[in-house]
């Protein structure tokens, strides 16, 4: 009886049709509860670094450890890490400058009386944790590890400049010899051993803490418990693992 | 075409599509690398290949396991918070091969006043020379050790460690104070700066006890009226006291 067949199917079809809701609206549950379990990741080892600007003596110490260790080109204008000497002056304007990164220290100035404050900040990548260099990249060679750090997979990166454009800090630069996207990995050869990064382990006033976020002995922790804490371009929402202790605002 | 029920045009359509498919999944595993998506849109394998790359710096407890002597003696220095590796360089090699790895030694001042050398940006307290007036020509290591840089003999002057602020002064119209006029300043802060600090005028009525109307001090003292010259403000905050009428 084909009628009855068709009535039948009918029911069903309506049937099938209201369940199709409820597993829409389970699955909308479940989803976010599942991220949730997943975010608690920021256990022993997620890595951070804090940069306290006050004690910066802009020796540039950690901007020659870096490149040494990383075997970064030595030839200027590729930096992992570099310092920057900032100068508030008295009608409010800031000059910021970086000659050569800051790897052989800074010139001792002329006598400038209008110059309010100055003080040095070293920057580096920021290890976003919601990285917009990973984002961007079409091939997958740029990605963030299990303990926070982003890398760059250099024998799948294809050259194409997107993620140096879309790093809000300038902390990406093409090797000119191997034609890929680098920058600075917290030393991660060095941090999976147990050492400290180059620039951490050089530096002579401790003006870098290393640590991991979730271990409340470590200096990083301290810093965190003592220190107001700042980071740069918060407006942007990349949730930068690098924090500065006593930032001034005019740093960007 | 048909096969069964199935119209000839759904048939070759599904054969195309299959054939696609096909061509898709052996093109995907000829190209996606072995590791792609493991544990994330990335190729895990490189995650450890990274983590091997060789380090250069050898950290500091390397350096101590034999040179102990060298580091015991840092420990309790001005020095303490530096890395061995900071003045001799990248020293990983040396910890391999001791003998055909010499780490550098640097002598003269450059090495040294790559941090020493006065800059303004530098943090208040950090010590500073200025090259050119810091007994000039003379290699550091003469008088200092790196290793235990404490100066060999307690300075004399104020001026041998605040330079910048007794140049300062020497041109103002305090030029004749002493600098214990206004800073109490222990005897045990010339050997050890920052555990013994000196003291700074705290209230106003100090600089009143020159300067104010009624002040025992010489005629020529510029005088105010302590009760009513900038309200409540502290002296300092208009007046810098080494260089009180603003040279600059």
């Amino acid at each position: 009886m084909p009628d009855d067949r068709a009535a039948c199917d009918r029911r069903k079809f309506l049937h099938d049709l209201a369940k199709l809701p409820c597993a829409t609206l389970l699955l909308g549950v479940v989803g976010p509860l599942e991220t949730l379990a997943t975010e608690t990741e920021e256990g022993e080892e997620y890595y951070a670094m804090g940069i306290q600007v006050d004690r910066c003596i802009g020796c540039g110490l950690c901007v020659q450890a870096c490149k040494t260790e990383n075997d970064v080109p030595q030839e200027p204008y590729f930096f992992r890490t570099w310092v920057e000497h900032y100068e508030i002056h008295d009608d409010g304007s800031a000059t910021v400058e970086s000659p050569e990164g800051g790897i052989h220290g800074f010139p001792p100035g002329d006598d400038d009386r209008d110059v309010l404050r100055s003080f040095f900040v070293p920057k580096l990548c920021n290890q976003c944790d919601n990285p917009p260099c990973v984002q961007v990249c079409p091939v997958g060679a740029t990605f963030k590890t299990e303990d926070g750090v982003v890398l760059v997979d250099q024998d799948y990166c294809i050259g194409c400049r997107y993620c140096i454009q879309a790093c809000p800090y300038g902390a990406r630069y093409l090797d000119p010899r191997t034609k890929t996207a680098d920058k600075c990995t917290f030393c991660y050869h060095r941090i999976t051993k147990g050492l400290l990064p180059a620039c951490v382990e050089v530096c002579p006033t401790q003006a870098r803490v290393f640590g991991e976020l979730g271990t409340r002995s470590s200096p990083l922790h301290r810093m965190k418990r003592q220190d107001s804490l700042h980071v740069l371009k918060p407006s942007l929402n990349t949730e930068p693992k690098v924090l500065y202790a006593n930032l001034d605002g005019e740093v960007r | 075409m048909r096969v069964g029920k199935i119209p000839g045009q759904v048939v070759r359509l599904a054969i195309v599509l299959i054939a696609s498919l096909v061509v898709l999944l052996l093109v995907r595993a000829r190209f996606v690398p072995e590791s792609f998506g493991e544990t994330g849109h990335y190729r895990a394998d490189v995650v450890p290949a990274i983590a091997a790359q060789p380090i250069r710096y050898a950290g500091m407890q390397a350096c101590a396991e034999c040179h102990d002597d060298v580091a015991e003696v840092k420990a309790s220095s001005y020095h303490r918070g530096l890395t061995c590796e900071g003045c001799h360089g990248a020293a990983a090699d040396h910890v391999e091969d001791p003998v055909e790895a010499t780490p550098a030694v640097p002598s003269g001042r450059e090495s040294c006043l790559r941090c020493h050398e006065y800059l303004g940006a530098r943090p208040t307290g950090f010590p500073q020379i200025i090259e050119t007036i810091h007994n000039p020509m003379e290699p550091c290591a003469g008088c200092h050790d790196p290793h235990e840089p404490t100066p060999p003999a307690v300075p004399g002057e104020c001026s041998a460690c605040h330079r910048a602020i007794a140049s300062t002064k020497s041109v103002s119209h305090h030029w004749s104070l002493d600098c214990e006029t206004c800073h109490l300043t222990p005897q045990k802060h010339r050997e050890n700066p920052r555990a013994h600090l000196p003291e700074k005028p705290v209230a106003r009525e100090f600089c009143g006890r020159c300067h104010d109307r009624a002040a025992e001090s010489a005629a020529t003292v510029p005088r105010v009226d302590m009760a009513d010259h900038g309200g409540r403000y502290p002296c300092w905050q208009c007046h810098y006291p080494h260089d009180p009428e603003g040279h600059s």
